[in-house]
């Protein structure tokens, strides 16, 4: 479908958007409509992604998540199997939009001249547009050209960004590479009938050899190079080329997406690309450092925006279905045991794991499932946190761009971006964290997994709709945000986390919340303690902290501190289990006594 | 929701089994339509491209990348043997050479001169391609493999490894509730697929392997023993090139699950015959499960059954496929539309099921799975 014909299909103005999500596990449908001059989000409806036997046909899920809201709604949207547009009367929508992820997302393979350099910007570029990045290719990764070609050969990656060099400088590793890619002659991961689908962003004045190397072999597409000069990466023409392969190939050869692209008149967008969009607007709008979060069945993406810098990296084999078992193998029994709050035998917990594994679809029933899904979900976020920081790192350089529109200033060199003090807000998505029966149980997740310092926002994606109003906003930016920021974001309120170790039972900090036209609220917090204090949604007090002298909130050891906290449905949450180390206590009976003492402070579950 | 979607595997007795086998590349088919092919009959077969070997030229004789091609004494297209000169350099008067040697034996398939860098390849590596199930070959796909169809049994596993394999089938438990241990294994296992219970542990397997066993069928095993099995700790559900030696295919889960009776019955009642397994796995998108096939050339196509494909209704017959009633069997008795609270304070929509015991219990729909009554 060319780019013409969707545009034509495009309303300028809508009073209804239908959106959808095809995830790796469930396929998500949301209706948005204008009412009183508003856009809000109306109704929800789920159905499992289809794309096992016997349907084995994405649409077969996306019409039971439409069914679901049809039946919720009270409005018909579906003529059979045709979604009704424009809307006419109480009948249909004014446009349809998806994401997805199912089909395994986009799996890329990119390659540079040097690994930490163009290699590792071309990996930026890829992660950014959504993609899964299977391997990195670079001329000086200390492997000997056969591994690589026998590297490409098993990967079969749906598309490869290549890069390396800069504008006018070195040609000869970027022939090299392009070489490797000839004898390799890769085959694209679905379908043996068409071309690999290959984007060149490297040196400009390599195009013709890399043209002459592998043109008649991939469908090969020259974009600008990624990395221009040594000080600058220009990622925006790489990643829009990605999202057009990403249609044109990939889509068009999963199972049942060929007729899911002729649904909607906009492009299909890879969904961790919708939700990076998002994370992008909150940090430019409130002006502040974010880390945000996407946990799903398959995979666990990480984005943030530290001193406005966006970066985003998908850790592809850690999730809560079909990769939950790569959770335990990673973390390994003892870490993901030391979150279960009760007794539990480690080998009933490996087959609980495996069998979520093989039936990824299943829910918890009881409460013990549910509190080892979420001791499970702690460890994915946490080591996914980890790949992040280990990616999100400056240039060695002064400036870069990183959207098309924005330069910025830079001054990080090589370290990582992440820092825990500056950030200010922590926005959590996916399954386990947007549908937790009790939001405390998102909060406390993110903060034991993220271990947040000072003074940090936490909000959850009330029902997991970010990725299709990230797709939503690339045409409708103003409904997009206006539903984003009353439907979507669920602020849960402020952890307030002093930096510092004692011994259990010994002061640690006193905080004091002053609600406007009350008496404040002043505790006393020992070291080992978790406190729960009131500061509803829509709220903002001013909140003085004063540490003992082993304890840092911000302002220094010892030193005390004011500021202005935002309330939420949880409210704040004074964790004085220290930082910097966080311990828990390695013996059973203890971890017990204390996860369960935490999670009655806090009211985390039932019964507590 | 009018209709809950609901995954099943299926277990059936007679239908029709298809087996498309299919090279990877494009090369010569061995059969013709009509054929009369056995499990282990080569259909197809083709070359893959030999392994590709860089030499660079220039570093080598320490010339500019865009000398290499004049100092090449091998062309483009010519075989080379392992250390056999490639490229040679003259330096003064003609009184030292410098040489390039290949370093495997193969083709000489490109010389660059912006990189200095020859490419070698190696010899193809031969690919053939067996029918798999004993049956007939009704379709030639020119160049790319065949169709291969039969009458008989289709049973789906959740989980297995090892690849492909055939043998005849043996049941060697009494009930689906006993595990397989070394005691029931026959003193010669050779070219057999055993069919046990419950469970199983690794020192089982490999015994039963050492005795000649190609496969083994059973209702459950313990992560941890896969773990040991395996040598490693599975992290994602994508399997069938595990070289162990033995394919296993698990038709439960994991723990010590009983077999599903009409499974271990309807295995029961093949006892002996032919059967094509394979563990290979894949819980991802194009979700392959592991599959048991009986081709049984004495049924006639009239017996047929419909193809299993539907929607959970009030009379379905199900299995719960998660705590803390995994395993148990039971008939669908209420599908309340609305979303109901579950322990755990969610809320999500459930149907009631009436156990074989006669208990009545209430499950989400998303933890069971329709089985074919």
């Amino acid at each position: 479908m060319t780019n013409e014909t969707h545009s034509a299909r495009i309303p300028t103005e809508v009073q209804s958007v239908l959106a959808t999500d095809c995830g790796s596990t469930t396929t998500k449908a949301i209706l948005i409509e204008k009412k009183n001059g508003e856009y809000r989000l109306t109704v929800r409806g789920e159905a499992p992604t289809t794309v096992e036997a016997p349907f084995e046909d994405v649409t077969r899920g996306v019409l039971n998540a439409i069914r679901e809201v049809e039946e919720l709604a009270g409005r018909q949207i579906l003529d059979g199997e045709t979604i009704i547009t424009p809307q006419e009367g109480n009948r249909g929508v004014d446009i349809y939009l998806s994401t997805s992820s199912a089909g395994g997302g986009l799996q890329m393979m990119v390659t540079g001249a040097v690994k930490a350099m163009s290699a590792e910007s071309a990996e930026r570029a890829a992660l950014g547009a959504g993609a899964i990045v299977m391997d990195v290719l670079a001329a000086n990764d200390g492997r000997l050209p056969h591994e690589r070609i026998q590297r490409i050969r098993h990967l079969r990656p749906d598309m490869v960004l290549l890069s390396g060099g800069t504008d006018g400088g070195d040609k000869i590793k970027v022939a090299e590479m392009a070489e490797l890619i000839a004898a390799a002659d890769p085959k694209a991961r679905l379908g043996t009938q068409y071309k690999l689908p290959v984007i060149y962003a490297g040196n400009k004045e390599a195009q013709s050899i890399v043209k002459e190397r592998i043109g008649d072999r991939t469908d090969l597409e020259m974009v600008d190079n990624l990395r221009p000069t040594l000080e600058s990466e220009n990622l925006r023409p790489a990643r829009d080329a990605i999202h057009h392969l990403f249609m044109e190939h990939v889509m068009a050869h999963a199972p049942g997406y060929n007729k899911l692209v002729t649904w909607t008149p906009v492009p299909v967008m890879p969904t961790p690309g919708a939700v990076g969009l998002m994370i992008e607007t909150i940090a430019k709008e409130e002006d502040i450092d974010v880390l945000g979060v996407d946990i799903g069945g398959a995979t666990t993406d990480v984005f943030s925006v530290f001193s406005k810098i966006f970066n985003r990296t998908v850790s592809a084999n850690l999730g809560m279905s079909y990769s939950v078992s790569n959770v335990l193998a990673e973390a390994g029994i003892d870490n993901v045991m030391r979150w279960v709050p009760f007794q539990m035998d480690p080998g009933d917990l490996r087959n609980r794991i495996k069998n979520k594994m093989i039936r990824p679809t299943t829910i918890p029933q009881t409460l013990e499932e549910l509190q080892v899904e979420q001791a499970i979900s702690r460890e994915a976020l946490r080591l996914a946190l980890i790949q992040h920081k280990s990616l999100a790192v400056g240039l060695k350089g002064v400036q870069q761009e990183r959207t098309i529109s924005d330069t910025f200033s830079q001054t990080a060199s090589g370290e990582t971006l992440v820092n825990m003090e500056t950030l200010a807000l922590v926005v959590g998505s996916g399954g386990v964290l947007s549908h937790a029966p009790r939001r405390v149980q998102s909060a406390i997740m993110m903060i034991d997994a993220f271990l947040p310092e000072f003074d940090t926002q936490l909000a959850v994606d009330s029902i997991f709709m970010m990725p299709q109003l990230g797709v939503m906003s690339t045409k409708y930016p103003h409904a997009a945000n206006e539903v984003f920021k009353k439907d979507c974001l669920i602020r849960l309120g402020t952890c307030i986390a002093p930096v510092g170790r004692a011994k259990d039972g010994e002061a640690c900090v006193t905080v004091t919340v002053n609600h406007a036209g009350g008496a404040p609220d002043k505790r006393e917090v020992t070291f080992g303690q978790m406190l729960l204090m009131t500061l509803d949604a829509g709220q903002q007090a001013p909140v003085t902290l004063e540490p003992t002298k082993n304890f840092d909130v911000g302002a220094g050891k010892g030193k005390s501190r004011t500021f202005e906290a935002v309330g939420g449905v949880v409210g704040l949450i004074i964790d004085a289990r220290g930082r910097r180390p966080f311990e828990l206590p390695t013996d059973e009976a203890t971890r017990v006594r204390k996860l369960t003492e935490w999670n009655k402070a806090l009211s985390v579950y039932p019964g507590a | 929701m009018a209709h809950a979607y609901t995954p099943g595997l299926r277990v059936t007795g007679r239908t029709t089994l298809l087996k498309t086998r299919r090279l990877p590349l494009p090369g010569e088919v061995m059969v013709q339509v009509g054929a009369k092919v056995s499990a282990d009959t080569v259909v197809a077969r083709t070359e893959l491209p030999g392994n590709v070997r860089t030499v660079n030229v220039a570093n080598v004789l320490g010339l500019p990348a865009a000398d290499v091609p004049s100092a090449m004494i091998v062309k483009v297209g010519e075989m080379v043997t392992d250390g056999q000169i490639v490229a040679q350099s003259k330096s003064f008067f003609g009184m030292f050479k410098s040489e390039a040697k290949a370093n495997t034996t193969g083709m000489l398939e490109s010389v660059s001169e912006i990189t200095g860098q020859i490419t070698l390849r190696e010899a193809p590596i031969p690919v053939e391609v067996d029918a798999y199930i004993e049956g007939t070959v009704i379709e030639v796909m020119p160049r790319e493999g065949v169709v291969v169809e039969a009458s008989g049994a289709f049973i789906q596993g959740i989980f297995g490894v090892g690849g492909e394999t055939a043998g005849r089938l043996k049941r060697v438990v009494s009930s689906p509730e006993e595990g397989l241990s070394d005691d029931k294994l026959p003193a010669d296992c050779s070219g057999l697929i055993l069919v046990g219970g419950s469970q199983v542990n690794r020192q089982t397997i490999m015994k039963a392997k050492e005795r000649g066993a190609r496969g083994i069928v059973i209702g459950g095993i313990d992560a941890e023993e896969l773990r040991l099995l395996l040598g490693y700790d599975l992290g994602v559900a994508i399997t069938g090139n595990e070289t162990i030696g033995i394919t296993v295919i698990v038709t439960e889960g994991f723990g010590r699950l009983t077999m599903a009776k009409k499974t271990f019955d309807l295995l029961g009642s093949m006892d002996g015959q032919v059967t094509s397994i394979n563990g290979a796995t894949q819980i991802r998108a194009g979700v392959q499960r592991p599959e048991i096939l009986v081709p049984m050339t004495t049924v006639s196509a009239d017996h047929v059954e419909a193809d299993f494909a539907g929607g959970l209704d009030i009379g379905s017959s199900i299995r719960v496929i998660r705590e803390p009633y995994f395993g148990h069997l039971g008939i669908v008795t209420e599908l309340p539309p609305e979303l109901r609270a579950l322990e755990t304070e969610s809320h999500a929509r459930v149907l009631k099921v009436k156990f074989a015991d006669g208990k009545e219990a209430v499950v989400p729909r998303a933890n069971v799975e329709m089985i074919e009554g």
